[in-house]
């Protein structure tokens, strides 16, 4: 990701840049050359957008459920800690 | 007592809680303890283990909640208590090693390089060869794509690991993966790029796209 960018990258070179693009941490040159490769790149942006994709489903990753035994441990912990206080 | 600057919308949870309001705590375990223990698990060697660091953890939050103040979210705060202490409890565990950034190549490609045109190709050097396909959106929010992604997840490196699961499933910012890992920005934007690429490509076989 550190090696310079040439003025046409390369769709290999491109998809190397997608994170610091996303992170808005590419410099503005290479955001530059970035954003005109996808002006005629259809394929980079569909993968651009499936890292776009992958991150929200990231998001998705449901959460378990507190099971009963725990939350009464827990109540526990914070009745001794209020006691003390 | 400390007052609380910002985060307006928690400072009557904040209150609540210094005052020993049960409901208030429960609230917070609520919205946090599922999280606590995905982070905790990202450094110790069993879920086990993740549970007790858990456990410490809270009494650890109650006990400084006195003199938090407010500067991040009491979630972000939290989790950062519990992910230092996993990770100085996996660091004494025998089996866990210590954080590493470069637990893998250090040149590793976002995308099978087979899937692009060679460097020396007349025309199109370095294009795409096997160009990705879109993928519907129903089908990547599916309770069996979110599984897959579970899955990819967990085979990536320690180190990519952490960062991906602090930074998309938890939703830390850069800043706060930096302090709670102890790495550089760059360093992190690296190892999350490797995670993120890596994720991606597991999911393309199920999601529409050359096998």
């Amino acid at each position: 990701m550190s090696a310079r960018v040439p003025d046409q990258p390369t769709c290999r070179q491109i998809v190397e840049l997608v994170t610091d693009y996303l992170e808005g941490k590419l410099p503005l040159r290479e955001r530059t050359l970035f954003e005109q490769h996808l002006v005629y790149c259809d394929w980079c942006r569909v993968y651009l957008e499936q890292m776009r994709q992958t991150i929200r489903a990231a998001g998705e990753v449901p959460e378990e459920a507190l099971d009963p035994e725990r939350r009464e441990e827990l109540l526990q912990v914070f009745r001794r800690w209020k006691a003390k206080k | 007592m400390s007052s609380v600057a910002g985060h307006p919308e928690e400072i009557d949870l904040i209150a609540a809680l210094r005052r020993g309001d049960e409901a208030a705590f429960l609230t917070l375990v609520r919205s946090c303890q599922s999280s606590m223990s995905r982070v905790a698990r990202l450094f110790v060697s069993s879920d086990a283990v993740a549970e007790e660091v858990v456990q410490e953890t809270w009494l650890a939050v109650l006990q400084g909640i006195a003199a938090f103040e407010g500067r991040s979210s009491v979630r972000s705060w939290i989790l950062s208590i519990v992910a230092n202490r996993a990770r100085s409890r996996g660091q004494r565990e025998a089996r866990s090693a210590p954080f590493s950034s470069f637990d893998d190549a250090e040149d590793e490609p976002a995308v099978d390089p087979a899937r692009f045109l060679p460097s020396d190709h007349p025309r199109w050097p370095g294009h795409w060869a096997a160009p990705p396909e879109r993928w519907a959106d129903e089908k990547l929010l599916a309770k069996e794509t979110l599984g897959l992604m579970r899955k990819a997840i967990e085979t990536l490196p320690p180190a990519q690991r952490q960062v991906i699961v602090l930074r998309d499933i938890e939703g830390c910012s850069a800043e706060e993966v930096c302090a709670t890992l102890g790495v550089s920005d760059g360093n992190q934007r690296v190892l999350l790029h490797r995670a993120r690429s890596r994720v991606r490509a597991m999911l393309e076989p199920h999601l529409g796209g050359p096998v």
